[in-house]
């Protein structure tokens, strides 16, 4: 364990190099997956004929080896090529079903009788999703985003493979040269930010959520 | 007392439906020929069997559901005139259990009306203070509860302060006390009356309890079938009922 410790302590700038890389990689695909995930989430439930094929081809994507997206990624012109941007299109893609049905079901999940008071009492559309469904939503939307992080941190490990650095750099490295010290040193800080995140996104979920 | 509610009915309708029809399906009118008229700071009770209609005819006088045909008339106008958010912040409406916003305050929640009208804040607290004493809530302590720390009964009063804050010349009640226990029911009940008469406006109660609907209204109305069989005081539906189904319905009061 000293043994490892010291080569830890080591190369300590090239892991916090890394590990800030990591963290931008899964912050950029969480904020780019909040950010088109909600809005389609509040979509399906205007329109629940959408909400089905939007799921479901959600879902599709989950199912696809994670490794196999990336490559696949890599030819398609935009947002393809080698490097962090298309890490960042495939980890937007793995983290839109928990957010996509989270704020979906979270909205679905108001109860009728304070909906129907909201319209009774002159709220507009807009006004009623912006002041009560959203509100009401966010904690179920906020468990949506812990899943997509959590698992956006260990999904970013694989993204190395195309180039996009991060801890993966590290495990990868490792792996070739079959030095688990290497493999230890990319696996234990991934492991660590998944753990800090999901903490601190369950302070949030809590924090934030309403008191029912 | 009693000769203010004989006649302040034939003042000019604040609420009238002529003739209305209404079906959410092919085969069956939940409305059909329902006619009514509520008068200013009249209240009129409308009672009938489950599923005739009544939350549906409520329903129609703030735009929530429009008429298929025949006119229903808010304010001297017909409400498909009216845009129905703008209507809807003119009339009070209150739901059974409240349908308060459980992620607001209580004050927040009385206020809720006055701040989509614009209100500046020390109004909407001079109101909601004001409102939340009424109807026995002490602001210091209750205004800034939410609604899971109240019990039925106070969740009720909350709810009819709410609909009252913007001083709406015409209130909207769907069994508002139908969640309560029979005590708390009681209650609140006789403080409608005390409330009432420092109201202006006038309310349209849709419930299933007919005294409930004889001690809070000046004239009840009997809905049946989506019709309406009768109109009239408690004693006028005692001693002359209309045919056979009122006198079946007010059976349970008779002399």
């Amino acid at each position: 364990m000293t043994g490892l410790g010291a080569f830890l302590w080591e190369r300590r700038g090239e892991i916090a190099a890394l590990t800030a890389e990591h963290v931008a990689l899964v912050a950029a695909s969480a904020l780019l997956a909040v950010a088109i995930g909600v809005p389609l989430g509040v979509a399906m439930t205007r329109r629940p004929r959408l909400a089905r094929p939007v799921l479901g081809a959600a879902n599709v994507v989950q199912a696809i080896p994670s490794l196999a997206l990336f490559g696949f990624l890599i030819p398609v012109p935009l947002v393809g090529g080698i490097g962090a941007r298309t890490a960042i299109v495939a980890l937007v893609l793995y983290s839109l079903l928990p957010i996509l049905r989270n704020t979906y079901a979270g909205i679905r999940s108001v109860e009728p009788s304070v909906l129907e008071a909201a319209d009774g009492i002159g709220m507009s559309p807009a006004q009623r999703r912006r002041f009560v469904e959203l509100p009401l939503a966010l904690p179920v939307v906020l468990a949506g985003v812990r899943v997509a992080v959590v698992v956006g941190v260990g999904l970013a490990t694989i993204a190395a493979a195309i180039g996009a650095g991060g801890l993966g750099v590290l495990i990868y490295r490792g792996v070739a040269t079959a030095d688990h010290r290497l493999i230890l040193a990319g696996a234990l800080p991934a492991a660590a930010l998944a753990l800090l995140l999901d903490f601190l996104l369950g302070l949030a979920e809590r924090g934030l959520g309403p008191r029912r | 007392m009693t000769s203010w509610a004989d006649f302040k009915h034939l003042a000019a309708p604040i609420l009238e439906y002529a003739g209305v029809r209404k079906s959410f399906s092919v085969d069956r009118a939940v409305l059909d020929g329902f006619t009514l008229s509520v008068g200013a700071r009249e209240t009129v009770a409308l009672v009938g069997p489950s599923g005739c209609g009544k939350t549906t005819a409520l329903k129609l006088a703030n735009r929530l559901v429009d008429a298929d045909a025949g006119t229903v008339t808010v304010f001297g106008r017909p409400a498909a005139e009216h845009e129905p958010v703008g209507l809807r912040r003119r009339i009070g409406y209150v739901i059974q259990e409240g349908g308060l916003f459980p992620h607001w305050t209580v004050r927040e929640n009385v206020e809720a009306v006055p701040r989509l009208l614009g209100w500046d804040e020390e109004r909407r607290r001079a109101r909601s203070d004001e409102l939340l004493e009424t109807v026995g809530l002490a602001p210091a302590e209750f205004g800034p509860r939410r609604p899971s720390g109240l019990s039925g009964g106070q969740r009720q009063r909350v709810g009819v302060a709410r609909a009252l804050a913007a001083r709406p010349p015409l209130v909207l009640m769907d069994e508002p006390f139908g969640a309560l226990d029979p005590i708390a029911r009681r209650a609140m009940q006789k403080e409608f009356a005390s409330w009432k008469s420092r109201w202006e406006s006038a309310v349209l109660l849709v419930t299933h309890d007919l005294g409930e609907a004889f001690r809070l209204a000046d004239r009840v109305a009997v809905l049946a079938n989506g019709r309406i069989r009768q109109v009239g005081t408690r004693d006028e539906l005692l001693h002359a009922p209309a045919d056979a189904f009122v006198r079946e319905f007010v059976s349970e009061f008779g002399a």
